[in-house]
């Protein structure tokens, strides 16, 4: 980033953006364009539809320039806003019915003892090697997940959106974010298990 | 704050909270929505069981892994808008 587009100061685009600026428009897509497409494809997993929603994003975000306080950043604001885009087009995609995520959650005797005794896993390595195979793997077994709780995982661990903010996108109860998320996180934690559990050949 | 726990095993003849109810409500011990008995009661199972502080470990580097993993694609430069996208985004005003 160039000294004179860090310095730029946001109140001052957001003025220009309002009288109508094109100059402000165009450097409103520039900063803020890639980081919203690269959200909307990892909530799609599909390139047509994520230049949609960022497309769709952008609509939302001019038309409700008027009502943007400015309490949150512009950043922040936009972020929220192509999350909803890509959520939107999620929901009207043909729906398959969705597999049970039981199969892959602990299970228990009638005592309450666990089924399985849980070892520890390997010490995770650097994040850089998350660039390599693992990433991959943790990649695709998040969308392995039925798509009600891989939503929900990726609303809270991945856009950090807060159980309030993903209850509210999704039109769901906060209690239903929380069931959701524990037995995402539960779902993905069996399907890591056997790359990375210690002592494995 | 009602109560979350229920279910309690004779573990060499002292109470605790089950596995199932520790694994259960392992959310809600990690975003300190426990009431602060059911914490300790938590706790003290956690200091008896080495597999529940195996899946409890797990659990949050599943997480961790989750977020590295996907934010990953954001890292280094944020991809280009094509520029015809650019154009179609400007042109809807």
């Amino acid at each position: 980033m160039r000294i004179e587009e860090a310095e730029f100061d946001e109140q001052e685009l957001l003025a220009k953006l309002r009288a109508g600026d094109d100059r402000a428009y165009e450097r409103l897509v520039a900063e803020h364009g890639g980081r919203m497409l690269a959200v909307a494809r990892r909530m799609l997993r599909n390139e047509e539809e994520a230049r949609d929603a960022v497309q769709e994003a952008f609509l939302l975000a001019f038309r409700g320039l008027a009502r943007f306080e400015g309490q949150s950043r512009l950043g922040t604001w936009l972020h929220r806003i192509v999350v909803n885009a890509a959520l939107m087009k999620m929901r009207h995609r043909r729906s398959r019915p969705e597999e049970s995520i039981e199969p892959l959650l602990p299970t228990f005797h009638a005592d309450g003892h666990s089924t399985i005794e849980f070892g520890q896993w390997q010490e995770l390595p650097d994040e850089r090697l998350l660039r390599g195979e693992l990433a991959e793997l943790v990649r695709s077994s998040i969308d392995r997940l039925p798509e009600s709780h891989r939503t929900v995982l990726l609303l809270r661990d991945v856009e950090e959106l807060d159980t309030a903010e993903a209850a509210e996108l999704l039109g769901v109860s906060a209690n239903a974010v929380k069931i959701r998320l524990h037995r995402a996180r539960q779902a993905l934690r069996t399907m890591l298990d056997p790359a990375l559990k210690r002592g494995r050949a | 704050m009602k109560s979350r726990i229920g279910k309690t095993a004779l573990s060499r003849g002292e109470e605790y909270i089950t596995c199932e109810e520790v694994i259960t409500h392992l959310l809600d011990y990690l975003s300190r929505e426990l009431a602060p008995v059911e914490e300790r009661e938590f706790e003290r199972h956690l200091e008896i069981c080495p597999s529940c502080v195996g899946y409890l470990k797990s659990y949050l580097q599943t997480v961790r892994l989750g977020r590295i993993a996907m934010q990953n694609e954001l890292q280094g430069p944020p991809p280009e808008l094509a520029p015809e996208l650019v154009h179609a985004i400007l042109s809807s005003r």
